[in-house]
């Protein structure tokens, strides 16, 4: 067997389960992707470049890796602080905060769009007091950064509620006892140990925000070079019966992310690492 | 006199943890704190170190070397804490954690790098753990853990241990052994200590001085043998070591058992009245003959020779259990079985009186 650690497991279905995962994999994610590199390679290298690398284009990619990064950095340093608030400390209508926190997760992406619109266009709640010191926050692209906020947030305090859930109370005492400051404290004690659940709450985040399109469309505006999103590019191919071309650019997207979550994912194994005591 | 406490209270909501408590501990000693579970002892090492605030009260301080330290942080203290469950950083290196205490100091008082490492290597030896700088928490023991911990602890040059039932997690080998360390330790570096523990043998073994504690009170104060063989009140006779309990009698001024006197107790102006009686298993012996000498007739239920002495449960003829240590010759010279018909002697005994306790 190639797998000699499992041979005398006490679980069975070993194989069974192997199958079923692969085969899962194969059907819903790795199909439907070869699929996708197979049709943009009917464009041929010339064609592939022209359409996934033109100005409009790199312009898309530009304001989408860009707005989303932003997003995931927001979210997990206020994602860090709202999960903390609900862990640690008791308010009133605890419950029912912790409950709107996954408000983005059931809401149709398009609501969210209308709604937060809506609230940020220049007549709108929030908006006209931005629009008066000279913001403008729909239509731009910080009205995608901050659909993507929404959207993201869950991602981060999910994560990381169990996490601060099971730091070592004790340990923020020892610290305390050892002469360190609060900030110490925090940098020194607890950072390290809710990091490796933060870089997932932020890969999470930011990988969600790659691929929005319903809340962004109706917040950004999408002017061609200045905010118009990846989604948006494909989805405008479709709709122009493009189907290679629209491939192209999602193969681009593909590849990018792939990269980038593999990255992430790197960086996490990497701190993750010395709790376990493999170091 | 390195630490004076005195008059702290604490609560946690309606239940009262600690009841007006003063204690004063001298420079380089090592204290126990003993008592069971709830007794207030861990509250009070947690307020000492500032962990924990004790109730407002204007008479109450909290004095190190004569400085009054009650509206000070915990980190402002240089108390070295030592937590039951390590409470170690698990993302830090054994080094690191012990380096923590030098590295967050500000920077005009923070020693050079080399020094730190100079320092830590040299506490690392002085706790056993020479060449396990580099590994991690989850890759020692429950007792090399504990030891990095003191080390940890011991790096800022604090001004008084506090130790939270340091080998309570740990099984019963490591925790003698870990014990003995401790007192040598103790012996050679000279640092006021004060240890938390449920555990009498440890306070007993360890300790300069017990403070043994009940319900948020101190109940008495004393060396070792002082609390074990001079026991201040009853809770402090039940607490530390087996004991039989009997209900005698005070009758003409003088305590009487199942109607046999008591030798050596006289209650002068008290005739009449009930009286608590507490023998330790040790302070009875047991013969197969009256010998004259008061005794009480009782019935072997139970032995138990494995030890250092043979653990001997009798009953009485009023159907009371009374343990008995016998020596081994004795046990072995008596020819002892279940359900033999013996006579228990006692040599010694304790008598309480309920509002008159000598």
């Amino acid at each position: 067997m190639a797998f000699p650690r499992t041979k005398n497991s006490v679980l069975p279905g070993f194989g069974l389960t192997m199958g079923y995962t692969v085969l899962y994999l194969s059907l819903i994610v790795l199909l439907p992707l070869g699929a996708l590199v197979i049709k943009s390679a009917t464009l041929g290298w010339a064609g592939f470049w022209a359409a996934a690398w033109n100005t409009r284009v790199v312009a898309s990619y530009k304001l989408t890796f860009g707005t989303s990064l932003i997003a995931a950095t927001i979210n997990a340093v206020f994602g860090l602080m709202v999960a903390w608030t609900l862990v640690r400390y008791t308010l009133p209508g605890k419950k029912f905060i912790d409950a709107l926190i996954d408000l983005p997760f059931a809401l149709p992406t398009a609501v969210s769009g209308i709604a937060l619109t809506a609230v940020y266009a220049k007549n709108g709640w929030i908006g006209q007091y931005l629009d008066a010191i000279g913001i403008k926050a729909a239509f731009s692209p910080l009205g995608i950064v901050i659909a993507l906020t929404f959207i993201g947030l869950p991602f981060v305090v999910r994560t990381l509620q169990p996490a601060i859930e099971e730091i070592d109370r004790e340990s923020e005492e020892a610290a305390a006892s050892l002469g360190a400051t609060r900030w110490q404290t925090f940098w020194r004690v607890i950072f390290p140990s809710v990091l490796p659940a933060l870089l997932t709450g932020f890969a999470l985040s930011f990988a969600r925000a790659l691929g929005e399109y319903g809340s962004v469309v109706f917040i950004s505006g999408n002017m061609p070079m200045k905010t118009e999103i990846a989604s948006l590019l494909i989805i405008t191919k479709l709709e122009q019966y493009d189907y290679a071309g629209a491939t192209a650019i999602a193969t681009m997207m593909l590849a990018a992310s792939f990269v980038i979550l593999f990255a992430i994912n790197a960086v996490q194994w990497w701190t993750a690492r010395k709790y376990r005591g493999v170091a | 006199m390195s630490i004076e406490l005195t008059h702290i209270s604490k609560a946690f909501g309606t239940y009262q943890a600690l009841r007006d408590v003063s204690l004063a501990i001298n420079d380089g000693e090592l204290v126990a704190l003993l008592g069971p579970s709830g007794s207030g002892k861990t509250t009070l090492l947690r307020i000492i170190a500032g962990l924990d605030t004790p109730a407002v009260d204007p008479r109450s301080r909290i004095r190190f070397y004569h400085e009054d330290v009650a509206s000070r942080p915990a980190a402002e203290r240089r108390v070295g804490f030592v937590f039951q469950h390590y409470a170690l950083f698990r993302h830090m290196s054994i080094f690191d954690n012990v380096a923590f205490g030098m590295r967050v100091m500000p920077r005009k008082s923070r020693p050079a790098k080399n020094e730190i490492e100079r320092r830590v290597t040299e506490l690392l030896r002085l706790v056993q753990l020479d060449g396990l700088g580099r590994r991690f928490p989850s890759q020692l023991s429950g007792g090399q853990r504990q030891r990095a911990a003191l080390a940890r602890a011991l790096a800022v040059e604090p001004r008084v241990l506090l130790l939270d039932e340091p080998f309570g997690a740990l099984d019963a080998k490591v925790r003698q052994g870990l014990r003995t360390w401790l007192r040598r330790l103790h012996d050679e570096i000279h640092v006021t200590s004060i240890l938390v523990t449920h555990d009498q043998e440890e306070a007993l073994e360890v300790a300069d001085r017990v403070v043994v504690m009940n319900q948020g009170r101190i109940e008495q104060i004393g060396t070792p043998e002082e609390v074990f063989h001079k026991p201040a009140t009853q809770f402090v006779m039940e607490f530390l070591g087996q004991v039989n309990v009997f209900r005698g009698r005070v009758q003409g001024g003088k305590a009487v058992l199942a109607g046999v006197p008591l030798e050596g107790h006289y209650f002068p102006g008290k005739e009449e009245g009930a009286a608590m009686v507490y023998m330790r298993p040790h302070e009875l012996d047991i013969k197969l003959y009256k010998n004259g000498a008061p005794s009480f007739p009782a019935k072997i239920t139970r032995i138990n020779p494995a030890g250092s002495v043979a653990k001997v449960t009798t009953r009485t003829n009023d159907g009371q259990d009374v343990l008995v240590d016998l020596s081994l010759e004795d046990y072995e010279r008596l020819n002892l079985t279940e359900g033999t018909h013996v006579h228990i002697y006692p040599k010694s005994s304790r008598v309480f009186l309920p509002e008159y306790e000598i």
